[in-house]
């Protein structure tokens, strides 16, 4: 089956005073039609910025240098959304529409000033020309749907009077209000407290089964991923390190950094620890890039004379999966 | 909201009454009275004035009595009466005085207040927009030069540009055969010709400073996660830039209803002799030196006013702009 959209070779730098910053550096993955796939890795590792790209927004002074997003719903011929000019029509009519964002930061990403119905209502007659009254009717479904009590009332609330999960639940059900084909959500349980976090990653799950939706979930935290991955990318300093599927990825992983990032999660449940995974060593700065193999001065298997000389290819293994790594074929 | 509203305007009652006390007071602080300053002023041109003169003077205006006393006739005349007393140096009643100087204040402050916001606008959103283009670094150099250069040098500037090329007699709000006449609409042509150059003079400092905090407000919006929630929800640029961050970076224009009337009045007061302006600056300077003290206290009373009331409206249009300004 013909993969919802697919990530191609997606270059996408900073070009900052201080000088270039690589955030992604050749990105490919595809995402299936109905399926759940996770980007996991460090801060700083480009998840954030490979999700902006596939909107065509990234930030000033980001440009995207060279790839493709060949976005293909419903086995229609693919659009390349990088070739589409970024504040044009036909992108915007996609934004918000046929994908959907929903960001880290549910505190700041509703507006402090209007009523969460003026954005709902905004964005829906935006993508779907309703009347104001069938819009407003929509808005209230939508937040019934992702378990908002009184939503016709929520309708004339500001941001600031909800908490932190419901209001994350206000920016899913905007996601969602336009009935989107795909939802890029960017780590929207880190700024949560578990309880919230679980119920957040419950209603992701409901409305993937409801909707049949695909959804690229950006996390650092496996412990997510092992809830609702189907697949899983990983990144490394703006490159795909490894991609295969949850059980492959959590029981038989590739990837050196991959295997770190798994003995960091102490137990898969979720009561995890409330500090954050450390592997050793520290995510180098973007300016020093290491030589060869990205993640060489950190890596347990480091070859002297291999890995620092040369750069390991995306290479293919069995049962669909990649890995970036000299040593990946070499069992573990 | 109604009773924010009701709060803060029954809140005006008792600080305008504080403000006309400590008026009154500091009025009377400099030692000596309007007698002292009248025979002192004779005195340099050689005439002196007999002592039943001076009696009778003391004695007519209360100087004798108790200062609370005297605050108590003054205040409870303008309450009750709107009787601000006698002016000793117009020998006319306060009133009769005030009335115009203090319209014509108000027309210069709201126009100004207009100028300010209508070039302000615009070129505060495009410097923030256009970071760094040539068009931010033009505005941001000629922002410096409004900020730096002294009023009374700007005016002078300009009355010698207008007088020069223009032929426009300059200084005043009214050309000689308007100055007594009665409104009319030759009067207001005659008004607005000469209105620009004060105008651009008093306005041209707060428009710097308005264009650099707009510029900086929006610049730190813009990186906010709910503008690049509203791109990624599909709205254009234009749209999301006016609906989202413009509007919550629109406080400080607002603030400027506040605080336009006071700076025009102390500190224009320079510009205001410069260009010869029949505002209440100058007015209310004379009276002060002239310890003509009802009408001064007279002026800073209205004046202290018309500055409540404006930041009261600045407030209220604030609490109805920003909700969580309503909602404390
Ligand atoms: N606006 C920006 N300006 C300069 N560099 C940026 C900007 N946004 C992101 N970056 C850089 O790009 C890299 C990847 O960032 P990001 O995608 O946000 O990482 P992640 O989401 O994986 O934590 C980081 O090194 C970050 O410093
Ligand atoms: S290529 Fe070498 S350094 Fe890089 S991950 Fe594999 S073993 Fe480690
Ligand atoms: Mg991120």
């Amino acid at each position: 089956m013909a993969p919802l959209i697919e990530v191609a070779d997606l270059r996408t730098h900073f070009f900052t005073d201080e000088g270039v910053v690589k955030a992604v550096d050749g990105v490919a993955f595809t995402i299936p039609a109905g399926k759940t796939v996770c980007v996991v890795g460090e801060s700083g590792s480009g998840k954030s910025i490979t999700g902006r790209s596939i909107l065509n927004m990234v930030p000033y002074p980001g440009r995207v240098l060279d790839g493709a997003i060949r976005w293909q719903p419903d086995g229609a011929p693919p659009v390349d959304l990088l070739a589409l000019d970024p504040k044009g029509r036909e992108i915007r009519a996609i934004r918000g529409k046929d994908i959907a964002l929903i960001s880290q930061e549910p505190m700041a990403a509703l507006s402090p000033v209007h009523t969460i119905g003026n954005q709902m209502i905004e964005t829906i007659r935006l993508h779907l020309g309703l009347t104001k009254a069938d819009a407003r009717a929509r808005a209230a479904e939508m937040l019934a749907k992702v378990g908002i009590p009184r939503p016709k009332d929520r309708l004339d609330s500001y941001a600031f009077e909800l908490s932190g999960g419901m209001r994350q639940r206000v920016c899913i059900a905007l996601a969602v209000a336009c009935g989107p084909k795909l939802l890029i959500a960017d780590e929207p349980t880190t700024a949560l407290d578990v309880t919230t976090q679980a119920n957040i990653l419950d209603l992701f799950r409901e409305l993937r089964d409801a909707l049949g939706v695909s959804i690229l979930f950006i996390t650092h935290d496996l412990g997510v991923v092992a809830e609702i991955a189907d697949e899983v990318v990983v990144m490394y300093l703006g490159q795909v390190v490894e991609q295969g599927r949850v059980d492959d990825i959590f029981h038989r992983p590739l990837h050196p950094y991959t295997r770190a990032l798994l003995g960091s999660v102490p137990r898969l449940t979720r009561h995890r620890p409330e500090r954050l995974p450390t592997i050793s060593g520290m995510v180098p700065s973007p300016f020093e890039r290491p030589s060869g193999c990205l993640f060489h001065p950190r890596c347990d298997r480091f070859e002297q004379g291999l890995c620092d000389r040369s750069a390991p290819e995306l290479d293919r293994y069995a049962n669909d999966r990649v890995a970036r790594c000299f040593k990946a074929g070499a069992g573990s | 909201m109604l009773t924010y509203i009701l709060r803060r305007i029954l809140f005006m009652v008792p600080v305008t009454l504080a403000i006309s006390l400590v008026a009154f007071i500091i009025i009377q602080l400099p030692p000596g009275d309007f007698i002292t300053a009248l025979t002192a002023q004779m005195a340099e041109n050689n005439e002196t004035l007999d002592p039943e003169t001076l009696a009778a003077l003391r004695d007519r205006y209360g100087f004798d009595q108790p200062m609370i006393v005297q605050y108590w006739k003054w205040i409870t005349g303008i309450v009750f009466r709107g009787d601000f007393g006698q002016s000793f140096e117009w020998s006319r009643p306060v009133a009769d005085l005030i009335w115009d100087r203090l319209g014509l204040t108000l027309i210069v402050s709201f126009a100004t207040l207009v100028f300010v916001w209508v070039l302000a606008f615009p070129i505060g959103i495009y410097s923030a927009v256009r970071q760094y283009s040539w068009g931010d670094y033009i505005a941001t150099f000629f922002g410096f030069i409004g900020l730096a250069v002294p009023n009374f040098l700007l005016a002078l500037v300009l009355m010698y540009l207008s007088s020069r090329y223009l032929g426009a007699s300059v200084g005043g709000l009214f050309s000689a055969e308007y100055v007594n006449a009665d409104w009319s609409w030759g009067r207001v042509v005659d008004l607005l010709n000469h209105l620009w150059v004060p105008v651009i003079v008093l306005g041209t400092g707060g428009t710097a400073a308005l264009i650099r905090i707009m510029r900086a407000n929006l610049l730190d919006e813009l990186k906010k996660p709910y503008v690049e929630l509203a791109r990624a929800r599909g709205l254009s640029e234009t749209r999301l830039l006016l609906k989202y961050p413009v509007r919550v970076a629109l406080n400080p224009f607002i603030s400027t209803l506040g605080w336009i009337l006071p700076t025009l009045v102390s500190g224009a007061v320079v510009t205001a002799i410069v260009l010869s302006l029949p505002t209440s600056g100058p007015l209310l300077l004379n009276a002060l030196f002239a310890q003509d003290m009802y009408l001064a206290g007279g002026f800073i009373l209205l004046l202290s006013i018309l500055t409540l009331i404006g930041t009261l409206v600045s407030d209220l249009l604030l609490a109805w702009l920003d909700p969580r300004i309503r909602y404390e």
